[in-house]
């Protein structure tokens, strides 16, 4: 099998001078697909997508897109190349406009941008109508909108989320959840951390348990879903 | 060399300077520079005991110290019998009445219910007392500051001895620091810098304008002294008499016992006052404030109750502050509003903090000596290296002229990069906390 | 109604205008405060003696071009003489910024440490100012004194009471009004100011949206740069030139930036206004408004002045005072261009 797009390959690490937090954790994604990390409270669900995106030290193992090493990249040197990232809080610049919001997040590029913010437009329509709007004045969902529009503003090969459904509303998710797989047909790799394990898990191709920082089950969406081991410890039954 | 050789050897140099200042220049010039160290070292263990134990700004320290110069005159002065009569307990009623509108203001802002009904009330309240307070108060000013006004022109204070007036001093700072903290502490740490900046303007402000209280520019001189008169020690045979057995001249030897007097004074209230603070550093009251200071999130999560913690030690080092005050506007036995500058009573006592060691007591009473014999001496450097950098000059070359002249401003620019240097490469200053 | 109109007159006279003419000087000191606010997320206390510095290279200019014979017309030659007081004060604040404030910024240290770094800076630029061009007042105002005159307002109204417009007065507000204006379309409508915005806004999600801090900063810090020479200048031509006192202007720009919202600059600009004008009516004495309005029975005998003009900066501190006990985020929320 040929390597995948995006690999965090066993990695070992934590912040700073600290202590591990991950253990020969694996995290991978295809082109164009969705792979969901999932796990009990401080499993190190989000370190390990940080890991991967470069905001801790990796003393362990190797990050790779596309077949090239960045290991060593710094956070915004990923973004360059081509990866997008969404925090889980503070996503969006609150004081902006939606517009605004969408044009820092192609602040790094230099061509012409416009057909992308409509492509933007084009999957959250209701941003087209609060463009004008303060980000900050919107709801939880539309917030999260803009947040994710931002991220896609460099046009990224891989968008990261960070538990993108916190705090939303069960509809509001859902309807997310449906964004973010419009986001994936397009082309664009997806990885992302959730609380909410049994939905993402239904639209996972590919879905990662970690328990304690270190790889507990791996497996499609569906796998995941009918392991009975997995069901049990983490979905509740 | 261990912490504590160091902190002697730097004792040392700072006894080595002043004893140096003697030997070169004059023993009086040695004996000022002790009691202004003296009384230096005090201010920065109070503003140590906000900044470096409970990490609080006070950037008006200026004006804590000046209400302790007020207490001074308002408690030592004599009275002015044919003030008080003009116009003595107008004035009294005036305040009592000032007081009265401030509670019945605070309570119809705090008790009225909130909405328009607060916000109309309390502009009512604080209007009609306004007015009722300046009714009573303006006449009665009026007169007090025509009566004689070239020599007194105000009320005078109680005619108590001196010394009184540092503990009161100190109790002056410490309200005001009161109403200070009220307002400002539990917000974010830079409103607390502003407010106090604020505040030390305004208590200047009314030191020049207030003549009733304090004669304003006209300054109040002749304050009485804990200490003899150097013309009563000169008229004393026995004195002369043991001045010329240490072969002295009188004259000299009279200033010299006198500013000894004070260095005793005032080396009695530091060691008292750096006894105190130890005691509470080193007392659990003094971990928390610690603890506090690093970590306050913590610390309100373990339920201690920081802002009350902040006010209490902003008072405390507010005091200090003002009865170092006290003590100095006695040693200089007058009152002069004009003379407070911020540069020199508040900036400066912060270079001595932060070069001395925040956090340390000992530091900053290092800070305090050290940095202060610099602001005298590096005057004379300066304008001597002037000297040798304009000789190639011409004669009646401007520039020279200029730069001669300026060359006083050297020392603010020097304590400035003193300061900056110290912060980047010895943040923790001289003698660091332990 | 000619004594109405008369009151209106010595209203507009010694309240409007000169408050309209103070409050867009410390509007202007105010936006510099809120800018480094904002984005450096320290309190500058060098910024008063910043604006002194900036004054001093244009009044030095000034002198030059005035024994050049050089001259402005009718205008003060003060405004030909600012751009290079701007460049010297950027210069001097972006070199400040190099050599003291970025190895805190590298640090991550915390505001309070900036603040009393700023202290030290503020003692440097306050013995260089006096060093250089001395501690007392200079008056460096020339051209046409008056756009109005009293005489000629009398003359023109047929009223008792005379109006003037001094064109100290009418430059401040104009070019308040431009600097403004230009401000806040480069920070609404170029990238940099919007990547400034962003920067402000939200600090982590602009490193990862690929702006880069350190040219955030020295925009900020040129314009900082050109606000308080511009502040300065226009306070100094207004009134004079003392270091000490633009020193003391500290306490209200800080009161009109909290007022307002620190790090806000729409809130900096109406904070400047509403300590401008409190401290005008509460400083002024209202005897001769008073006696035109109300019947001649009921005229004051005294000047109906609230507090005496050296108590000016107690009127700033109790606004001050009053804001952060109610409402210490300001009147508009803070904390962000």
């Amino acid at each position: 099998m040929s390597e995948p797009f995006l690999i965090g390959d066993c990695m070992t690490g934590g912040y700073g001078k600290g202590p591990d937090i991950l253990h020969d954790c694996t995290i991978a994604v295809e082109k164009g697909e969705i792979a969901v990390i999932v796990g009990p409270n401080g499993a190190g669900k989000s370190t390990a997508m940080k890991a991967v995106f470069g905001m801790l030290d990796v003393r362990q193992g190797a990050v790779r897109l596309d077949g090239k090493d960045i290991t060593k990249l710094s956070p915004q040197d990923r973004v360059l190349q081509g990866m997008g990232f969404v925090p889980q809080t503070h996503n969006i610049f609150a004081s902006m406009t939606v517009e605004e919001n969408l044009e820092m997040g192609a602040y790094i590029r230099t061509d012409d941008f416009s057909q992308t913010m409509e492509q933007v437009y084009d999957l959250f329509p209701i941003l087209r109508e609060k463009r004008n709007q303060a980000a900050g004045e919107l709801s939880g969902g539309q917030r999260q909108q803009v947040a994710v529009g931002r991220a896609l503003m460099t046009k990224p090969t891989v968008l990261m989320l960070d538990e993108p459904t916190a705090g939303v509303s069960p509809i509001v998710m859902d309807e997310l959840f449906d964004r973010i797989i419009e986001v994936a047909r397009t082309g664009i790799s997806i990885l992302m951390v959730e609380q909410n394990a049994r939905q993402a898990l239904e639209i996972a191709d590919k879905g990662y348990v970690l328990v304690q920082g270190a790889n507990a089950y791996t497996g499609t969406g569906k796998e995941l879903l009918a392991d009975a081991e997995v069901r049990k410890s983490f979905l509740g039954g | 060399m261990s912490d504590t050789q160091k902190t002697y050897a730097l004792f040392a140099l700072v006894a080595v300077l002043i004893l140096g200042t003697g030997f070169v220049q004059s023993w009086n010039t040695a004996l000022f520079i002790l009691n202004m160290g003296l009384i230096s070292a005090i201010m920065s263990l109070g503003v140590n005991l906000q900044w470096g134990i409970a990490g609080l700004l006070n950037v008006g320290i200026m004006g804590f110290v000046a209400l302790g110069g007020l207490a001074t005159v308002l408690v030592s002065m004599e009275p002015v019998p044919d003030a008080w009569e003009a116009g003595g307990p107008r004035i009294l009623m005036g305040l009592a009445v000032g007081t009265i509108s401030i509670v019945a203001l605070v309570l119809s802002y705090t008790k009225l219910p909130k909405g328009w009904v607060r916000a109309i009330g309390t502009i009512v309240v604080a209007v009609i007392g306004f007015y009722v307070t300046r009714s009573v108060l303006d006449p009665a000013v009026q007169a007090v500051e025509g009566v004689n006004p070239a020599l007194t022109g105000y009320l005078g204070g109680l005619g108590l001895p001196v010394l009184i007036s540092w503990p009161v001093g100190g109790l002056f700072a410490a309200a005001a620091a009161w109403v200070i903290g009220k307002t400002a502490l539990g917000l974010r740490s830079d409103y607390l810098a502003i407010a106090t900046l604020g505040i030390s303007e305004i208590i200047i402000a009314v030191l020049k304008n207030e003549d009733w209280m304090t004669r304003g520019v006209k300054n109040v001189i002749g304050i009485p002294r804990p200490v003899p008169y150097e013309v009563d020690l000169q008229a004393d045979p026995s004195f002369v008499e043991r001045a010329t057995s240490f072969g002295l001249d009188p004259m000299t030897a009279s200033t010299i016992y006198v500013k000894l007097g004070y260095a005793v004074l005032f080396a009695i209230v530091l060691i008292v006052l750096l006894w105190l603070s130890q005691m509470a550093l080193k007392s659990p009251w003094g971990r928390m404030m610690r603890a506090i200071r690093d970590n306050e999130t913590a610390a309100r999560a373990m339920g201690k109750n920081v802002t009350a913690r902040h006010l209490q030690v902003f008072i405390l080092g507010s005091a200090i502050c003002g009865i170092a005050g006290a003590m100095m506007t006695t040693m200089d036995s007058q009152l002069t509003p004009s003379s407070y500058q911020p540069l020199r009573f508040t900036f400066l006592i912060w270079v001595m903090v932060i070069v001395g060691g925040s956090g340390n007591n000992l530091g900053s009473i290092l800070g305090g000596f050290l940095v202060w014999f610099l602001w005298v001496q590096v005057e004379p450097l300066g304008a001597a290296l002037m000297d040798i950098i304009t000789s190639p000059m011409a004669e009646d070359s401007a520039l020279r002229d200029h730069l001669v002249k300026s060359a006083a401003y050297m020392r603010l620019l020097t304590m400035g990069i003193f300061l900056l240097v110290m912060l980047r490469f010895s943040p923790k200053g001289l003698i660091p906390e332990k | 109604m000619m004594d109405i109109l008369n009151a209106l007159v010595v209203l507009a006279n010694f309240v409007m205008i000169p408050a309209v003419a103070y409050g867009s000087q410390l509007a202007l000191g105010a936006l510099g405060v809120t800018l480094v606010y904002g984005v450096l997320r320290f309190s500058n206390f060098a910024h008063g003696d910043t604006m002194a510095f900036g004054t001093m290279v244009v009044i030095l200019v000034t002198w030059w071009f005035q024994s050049m014979g050089i001259s402005f017309g009718p205008l003060p030659t003060a405004l030909l003489a600012l751009p290079f007081g701007i460049a010297a004060t950027a210069v001097l604040v972006i070199g400040s910024d190099r050599m003291v404030y970025r190895f805190y910024r590298q640090t991550k240290s915390e505001p309070v440490v900036f603040l009393i770094v700023s202290l030290g800076v503020m003692f440097v630029l306050n013995g260089l100012v006096r060093f250089i061009i001395g501690p007392n007042d200079q008056s460096f105002s020339d051209g046409e004194r008056f756009i109005i005159k009293v005489g000629d307002f009398k003359k023109m109204t047929g009223l008792d009471e005379g109006l003037a417009i001094k064109t100290t007065q009418g430059i401040t507000v104009v070019t308040a009004i431009v600097v403004v204006a230009a401000l806040f379309w480069f920070l609404n409508k170029t990238r940099t100011g919007k990547s400034m915005r962003a920067f402000s806004d939200n600090e982590d999600l602009a490193l990862l949206s690929g702006i880069n801090p350190e040219r955030v900063v020295f925009y900020t810090w040129l314009i900082v740069a050109a606000l308080a020479t511009i502040a300065g200048t226009l306070y100094g031509l207004d009134k004079s030139f003392k270091p000490f006192v633009y020193f003391q202007l500290l306490l209200p720009i800080f009161a009109a930036a909290i007022v307002g919202g620190l790090g806000n600059p729409l809130g900096a600009i109406a904070g400047g206004f509403v300590i401008a004008f409190s401290e005008v009516t509460i400083t002024y004495a209202w005897k001769k408004v008073i006696t035109y309005v109300v019947p001649e029975t009921w005229a004051p005998d005294g000047l109906v002045q609230l507090l005496s003009t050296e108590y000016k900066f107690a009127v700033s501190f109790m606004i001050l005072v009053i804001v952060l006990l109610i409402k210490p985020t300001g009147l508009f929320k803070g904390k962000s261009l």
